[in-house]
């Protein structure tokens, strides 16, 4: 089983690059099992889709708007997460929102699709997270260490992060 | 009386672009680019240091990552005068070269082609016709019969699953689509050939550049890339031969599929190389430096005011007559200067203004920038022009072949003038593709024969003296000339600028009151529908716009991909 765990968003916007921060903190704290693929896909759209059409496996994680409160988190699994894009409530979404749909007219739509999503507190320019983005990074982050046991695949902490 | 239309935003994928024009008697008579957010990258490089610089400015644009890392690492590189290896310039080269291609081909079928090809009608079409106008046109093998009726299977089942998704803002059935179906049908096949084909490309860029869509490779003085033809762990020679393998792979398509493609569809839409030309003083720079200064470049570049006659060829990043010749103004955009009139890049300045849309005042987060007292377009077709003039001679071979191939299908000779137009730049792009595509093969075998001599340098350490130096940086980009500029004192950035293409673009009149290319192309424009005005986004999208990186990039609100206001 291949899973490709995909963070997005804008690093310059603070809470906006969230789902990109969430990836970070994953790759530098915990060694990721064979067949895990951790990757920060930033704002791209297309260019991710080597990656996409290559696992089984996609989660995204990303900012959104959930009409909740700062640092709120949200987990969309399965059909119900194309649904979330086709609300566009992320600007980079339509890019997201087109590379599945071109994964799917090549008939290499990953089979499992969750998203883990963060309600942003300020996308003002900054390369900081707010107080409330980072609760909400590290809510989103044990959700994505559940989910990835959940798939067999429990990344192991790094001994030096102890 | 008039009709006034709104489209907002217009781009297909990225990005946020407001585009009105107004319609009297079914022409364009007034248009206005507008870049409906605002851009802080220079804010937030203020103090930082220069080192770091290229890891934030490629997070400008998701689409466009790795020329802003490039133009970053090329200013702090010329404020220190510093020496770049050659295997340095040549592994960046074949990472700008294979970003370039895959940029292109997903702008042509993925982006600018859906303006052109009715997918629904695509559907009508026969797969034994499909299959023999595509050979007719290319030998391609993505052209036979079972080919285009897979893809045609594929999109019937898409279409028919009710999910639109990229197709939703298609206008099927619109009076201005002229493709017959089976020609339809041949495009909407490439175009899903397209979607692997452009894979190959970022592949290339992943296997020189660590990990894409971020390159990681970078680094001011070099690039982090060791080389070592007898380690598995560096860039070793089986590496470098995938990457040659994916080369020669890629071009298979670019070379007869794409050209073929752009050829038949310039040709039957040969209408629209009357529409479209706009502001004809165009600019680019050269590009694949040689040598370790940058003074020797692959591909040429240069200034030809009036679109055809004169050439200036821009030697290099210390030519006095680009680097003085680029100013900004604010007349129409959301800024104030501290003192009236036009800002040097070096000196410029970011205080925002908001007012509303002001038909005759401020209405974009976009300056207006002028290189030598002109307004100037940028991109592929200044860059194919210069350097058609500069006598390059591949260049001069594939706009021959493009224009001949065009010119058989539409049973009439296609002459170069004909480039000064929407289908011109769509033609002009297809051509730069061609290029940069032989480049990449070039500088790939450039590379191996450095490292053959034994020379495996790939970094020099930057060293900030004390006090004030400053630096410009250029890459001919895929949407055109890109350029960084940093002033940097006791080893911090003081000040930074990046004047992108979409600035050159997209920008709003300027403080004389002459627009931009964006709104003098649209000047004339057929407009059959102003419900439906296909015809104004095929111009824009001929620039491929792509706003993130001219603007800021977040809008908290909902808005529909295309939302058309006509009244």
């Amino acid at each position: 089983m291949r899973v490709l765990v995909l963070g997005v968003g804008n690093l310059l916007l603070s809470d906006e690059g969230v789902g990109v921060r969430v990836v970070e903190r994953l790759e530098a704290g915990w060694t990721l099992p064979e067949g895990v693929t951790a990757l920060d896909g930033g704002t791209a759209g297309l260019a991710l889709l080597d990656d996409v059409t290559a696992c089984d496996h996609m989660l995204i994680v990303d900012c959104g708007r959930l009409d909740a409160a700062p640092g709120a988190v949200r987990v969309f699994e399965g059909a119900a997460a194309p649904a979330f894009f086709q609300r566009r409530i992320s600007p980079h979404q339509i890019g997201l929102c087109d590379l599945l749909a071109a994964a799917a007219l090549i008939g290499a739509t990953p089979p499992g699709l969750t998203l883990i999503a963060v309600q942003p507190d300020s996308v003002a320019l900054g390369l900081d997270l707010t107080p409330a983005g980072e609760a909400g990074a590290a809510r989103a982050l044990d959700l994505l260490l559940d989910r990835l046991a959940a798939l067999g695949l429990a990344p192991a902490p790094r001994a030096a992060a102890a | 009386m008039s009709t006034r239309v709104v489209i907002d935003p217009v781009t297909r994928i990225e990005g946020h672009l407001r585009v009105d024009v107004e319609v009297d008697q079914g022409r364009v008579v007034k248009a206005w680019s507008s870049g409906q957010m605002w851009r802080g990258i220079e804010t937030i490089l203020k103090g930082r240091d220069p080192r770091d610089a290229w890891i934030y400015a490629q997070r400008i644009c998701g689409v466009c990552t790795t020329v802003h890392a490039i133009a970053s690492v090329r200013a702090v590189e010329n404020a220190l005068a510093l020496p770049v290896p050659k295997n340095a310039q040549y592994i960046r080269n074949m990472i700008v070269c294979a970003h370039g291609i895959h940029d292109h081909i997903v702008h042509f079928y993925h982006l600018a082609a859906l303006d052109w090809v009715d997918i629904v009608s695509a559907l009508e079409g026969d797969a034994a016709g499909a299959s023999a106008l595509a050979s007719s046109l290319s030998d391609w093998q993505g052209n036979g019969r079972l080919q285009m009726q897979d893809a045609k299977d594929r999109l019937g089942a898409f279409v028919g699953s009710g999910q639109l998704g990229v197709f939703a803002s298609g206008y099927w059935g619109h009076p201005a689509m002229k493709l017959p179906p089976d020609a339809n049908l041949m495009a909407a096949a490439h175009y899903l050939q397209a979607l692997g084909v452009q894979r190959i490309a970022n592949q290339i860029v992943a296997v020189l550049g660590a990990k894409s869509p971020h390159v990681q490779n970078l680094a001011v003085g070099g690039v982090a890339n060791a080389i070592n033809p007898d380690s598995q762990s560096t860039l070793t020679l089986e590496r470098l031969y995938k990457v040659k393998a994916l080369i020669d792979e890629l071009g298979q398509f670019i070379h007869t599929a794409m050209m073929a493609d752009v050829a038949a569809v310039g040709a039957l839409y040969a209408d629209w190389t009357g529409y479209g030309a706009g502001v004809t003083n165009y600019l680019s720079v050269p590009d694949l430096p040689l040598d370790e200064m940058g003074t020797r470049f692959a591909l040429p570049g240069g200034h030809m005011p009036d679109g055809m006659g004169s050439f200036r060829a821009i030697a290099d990043v210390n030519d006095a007559y680009f680097r003085d010749g680029v100013v900004e103004e604010v007349g129409h955009a959301w800024y104030d200067y501290e003192a009236q009139g036009a800002l040097h890049p070096f000196e410029g300045e970011t205080s925002p203004n908001y007012t509303d849309f002001q038909d005759d005042g401020k209405y974009s987060w976009i300056k207006a920038p002028s290189f030598r007292g002109e307004r100037a377009q940028v991109g592929p077709l200044a860059n194919v022009l210069a350097m058609a003039a500069a006598g390059h001679a591949p260049t001069l071979e594939h706009l021959t072949k493009l224009l001949a191939q065009a010119g058989a299908v539409a049973g009439a000779e296609i002459p170069l003038s004909a480039l000064h137009s929407t289908i011109g730049r769509i033609a002009a792009r297809a051509v730069r593709c061609a290029v940069l595509h032989d480049a990449l093969a070039e500088q790939w075998t450039l590379l191996m024969e450095n490292i053959a001599s034994r020379d495996f340098d790939t970094f020099n350490r930057p060293v900030f003296p004390k006090g004030e130096i400053r630096g410009m940086g250029f890459h001919e980009a895929p949407r055109g000339v890109l350029s960084h500029w940093v002033v940097i004192e006791d080893g911090k950035i003081r000040n930074y600028r990046a004047v992108v293409p979409s600035t050159w673009n997209a920008g709003p009149r300027d403080d004389k009151g002459r627009p931009g290319p964006y709104e003098a192309s649209l000047m004339d424009n057929p407009v059959a529908d102003p419900e439906l005005p296909l015809e104004v986004l095929r111009t824009v999208h001929s620039f491929d716009p792509c706003i993130a990186c001219a603007i800021h990039m977040t809008d908290p609100e909902k808005r529909p991909i295309v939302q058309v206001k006509a009244f």
